[in-house]
């Protein structure tokens, strides 16, 4: 267990067991104060933490992991540069950018270093320093043409037992979220997936707590010199929210979403140290063989880069309801997003899906139609310049976002947006006057 | 010889029924039923389609979580699997991926030491609660077996040696050629799961439920203490402060007042 009950300062009053979110508390005997019981853990304890504010008592403490590797042999920020085809991924450049300010954090001589493997690809080199790296790590091999989890997974590793990087950064991507599970389970160490938010100090991270969250951060010192990475995701299917540490092993390893992190201004021209690494790998080191690369003829569905998404959600009824949605787009020149809902219930395809397990989005105006706001929906678009939420239940939770809200049939409200929208203009004069 | 395949799943909270009390911030978990992980029963699925098509195939589900549990192996079984095993242990409680791999790999190796080798391992890509999709790739490299994650269609050839794949991608797919043995991690575009059949749910159930001494799994890699892992802080997301209602007594006019704010504030 990540905490533990001091019995000699438990009153057995049971306060705490209304903290925890996985009914891990209950009472066991014992003589030592008036009520004749102390609160103990049980093994539906997630070590979550949450109760580390509940006690008035100070009988919950936490319980500190002590180091199993020397972590002092460990330095700089690596970013895993994704590219495919001789394509950089955005992620990849915004890795770079929040790495960079994440180094700084740790020390002024902490680099932010990209890892860059593929065939022909040193012309990419130049794309990380322009947004950001100091140093790229180049691996090139016509084995590494295309991603491969047996070739980039013994590549990584070996990068990793030479150069001993302190964190390294993956694009939470099909590739990203293939390859790094297995370099984590080959070099022991941590990887946390999916992170929205990254921090390194504890002054930064009580910061972001107090300004985002409703964390109590009276237990955490902002002198700490700890500067182990704090790596913010959603749990529990995205109604919790975890910050999860790699306290005992190196590196500290993590997946990033896309459309999370900031880029850095491109700087034409800048410069840095290319290190060129030849990888030990052999063709029997790759156990599968991919016969084709087939890019989607479907519908491309861009919901990272648009300024305008209009989504659905259960409230549709069904999946004609998404016509309406696809109208309202066009109108306004938005793309369509859907709730989880209507993709688990086969109304869209999974690319229109925003949310925790769907794309993350922050367009300038994001249209809710008829979706609740679950949580993990939350979780992907809440960071949209302007939210307007439409449905029928005034107590759905969206509106608790929504910057506006419209209680009504989405049926009915839809179309006099759509006839309206051309006018708007219009009606603002109107209105002024 | 018979052709072996174990299928990994778990028993997850439906997260999409959970909320959350306003005042207390903590979740609500009355009412909150376990289901058979997503993408678990894709897993599954595949492996059932394998067993339909082929003679002599045997499925194996290896589980880990509380007692409680093995009510998703009952389930796997009447849908047809001919096995569950269920690893159960306090010892194995607090355990993050990689601790939860040594597990898994450890009650594989374990039933392998009975059964022979597994022809072919299924996983559910992630799991709606943890959404990590870490698991089913750590196992692989536990066992030293080629994996294909984001599976969206599957082919064994008839030598049950040659499976061909759809890997999905972001923006399309690979095709990739690999054999068996090997793992392979599956999404709900791969298939779509059958229900229980009366004979399955009325029929035998093999049903085993193992400790970490079962599995004779070295103690010092699972649970919270062998986990690389830890949870720092947790909390629930704070709500961004509500906006306001737009008013009209009719659609219309509820449409025209939006456009004239939103026109107002030069958002469009």
């Amino acid at each position: 267990m990540a905490v533990e009950i001091l019995k000699d300062k438990c009153i057995g009053c049971g306060a705490c067991f209304k903290s925890c979110p996985y009914d891990a508390f209950e009472f066991e005997a014992y003589d030592g104060n008036k009520l004749g019981k102390v609160a103990k853990i049980n093994a539906k304890c997630s070590s979550c933490n949450q109760c580390l504010t509940a006690c008035k008592f100070g009988a919950i403490k936490e319980v500190k992991q002590e180091a199993k590797v020397d972590l002092s042999a460990y330095k700089h920020i690596w970013v895993f540069a994704e590219q495919r085809q001789g394509k950089m991924q955005n992620v990849a450049l915004e890795l770079i950018g929040e790495g960079k300010r994440l180094a700084k954090d740790i020390s002024e001589d902490t680099q932010i270093c990209a890892v860059l493997m593929g065939n022909n690809i040193e012309h990419l080199a130049q794309e990380c320093f322009e947004y950001g790296a100091e140093k790229v790590y180049l691996v090139e091999d016509p084995l590494l043409e295309n991603f491969t989890t047996d070739g980039y997974t013994k590549v990584m590793k070996q990068l990793i037992d030479e150069y001993k990087p302190e964190i390294v950064l993956y694009g939470a991507t099909h590739i990203g979220r293939d390859f790094a599970p297995r370099i984590a389970a080959r070099c022991n160490t941590g990887l946390t997936a999916d992170c929205t938010h990254l921090d390194v100090k504890v002054s930064k991270y009580i910061d972001f707590a107090n300004k985002n969250t409703t964390l109590d951060t009276s237990t955490l010192d902002p002198n700490d010199p700890d500067t182990g990475i704090k790596q913010t995701r959603p749990a529990f299917g995205g109604n919790l929210m975890a910050t999860i540490v790699c306290p005992k092993t190196r590196p500290q390893m993590s997946t990033v979403r896309p459309g999370v992190m900031q880029k850095e201004p491109r700087v034409e021209g800048a410069t840095g140290e290319i290190v060129k690494v030849t990888p030990e790998i052999t063709a029997e080191d790759i156990r599968i063989e991919i016969k084709d690369i087939v890019k989607s003829a479907k519908e491309m569905v861009s919901l990272t880069d648009a300024k305008i998404i209009c989504s659905g959600g259960r409230g549709l009824g069904d999946a004609s309801g998404f016509e309406l949605i696809k109208e309202f787009a066009d109108k306004v020149g938005g793309v369509v997003g859907s709730s989880r809902a209507c993709v688990d219930n086969g109304w869209i395809d999974h690319s229109h899906q925003v949310g925790q397990t769907g794309t993350t989005v922050k367009p300038e105006i994001y249209f809710a139609c008829g979706i609740s706001g679950a949580i993990q929906h939350l979780a992907g678009m809440q960071n949209s310049d302007i939210i307007v939420a439409i449905n029928k239940d005034p107590d759905a939770p969206i509106f608790e976002v929504a910057d506006y809200g419209i209680v009504g049939d989405l049926y009915k409200v839809i179309p006099e947006i759509i006839a309206e929208w051309d006018n708007a203009e219009a009606l603002f004069d109107a209105s002024e006057k | 010889m018979a052709f072996k395949i174990i299928v990994c799943a778990k028993q997850v909270p439906d997260t999409n029924v959970i909320k959350i009390n306003p005042k207390t911030g903590t979740l609500i978990r009355d009412g909150v039923p376990s289901i058979l992980n997503h993408d678990d029963a894709n897993a599954l699925e595949e492996a059932l389609r394998i067993k339909d098509k082929y003679e002599d195939v045997t499925i194996t589900v290896v589980s880990m979580g509380p007692p409680q549990a093995s009510d998703l192996l009952f389930e796997c079984i009447a849908k047809g699997a001919d096995e569950g095993i269920l690893v159960s242990d306090r010892a194995v409680g607090g355990s993050d991926t990689q601790a939860t791999s040594n597990v898994l790999v450890a009650a594989i190796k374990r039933w392998e030491k009975d059964n022979g080798p597994a022809d072919l391992i299924f996983a559910g890509r992630q799991a709606i609660d943890g959404d990590t999709a870490q698991v089913g790739p750590q196992v692989a490299e536990k066992l030293d077996l080629p994996q294909v994650t984001y599976v969206e269609e599957f082919e064994l050839a008839e030598n049950m040696k040659d499976i061909t794949v759809k890997r999905q991608m972001e923006d399309g797919y690979e095709l990739i050629g690999l054999q068996t043995p090997c793992m392979l991690t599956t999404i709900k575009e791969l298939n779509e799961p059958r229900y229980m059949n009366i004979a399955g749910i009325y029929g035998a159930k093999d049903i085993k439920v193992w400790n970490a001494k079962d599995i004779e799994v070295d103690l010092t890699t699972v649970g919270l203490e062998a986990s690389p892992t830890n949870v720092y802080r947790s909390f629930t997301p704070a709500p961004k402060a509500p906006g306001h209602k737009v008013a009209g007594d009719t659609a219309n006019e509820q449409a025209k007042n939006l456009l004239v704010e939103l026109k107002g504030k030069h958002i469009i």
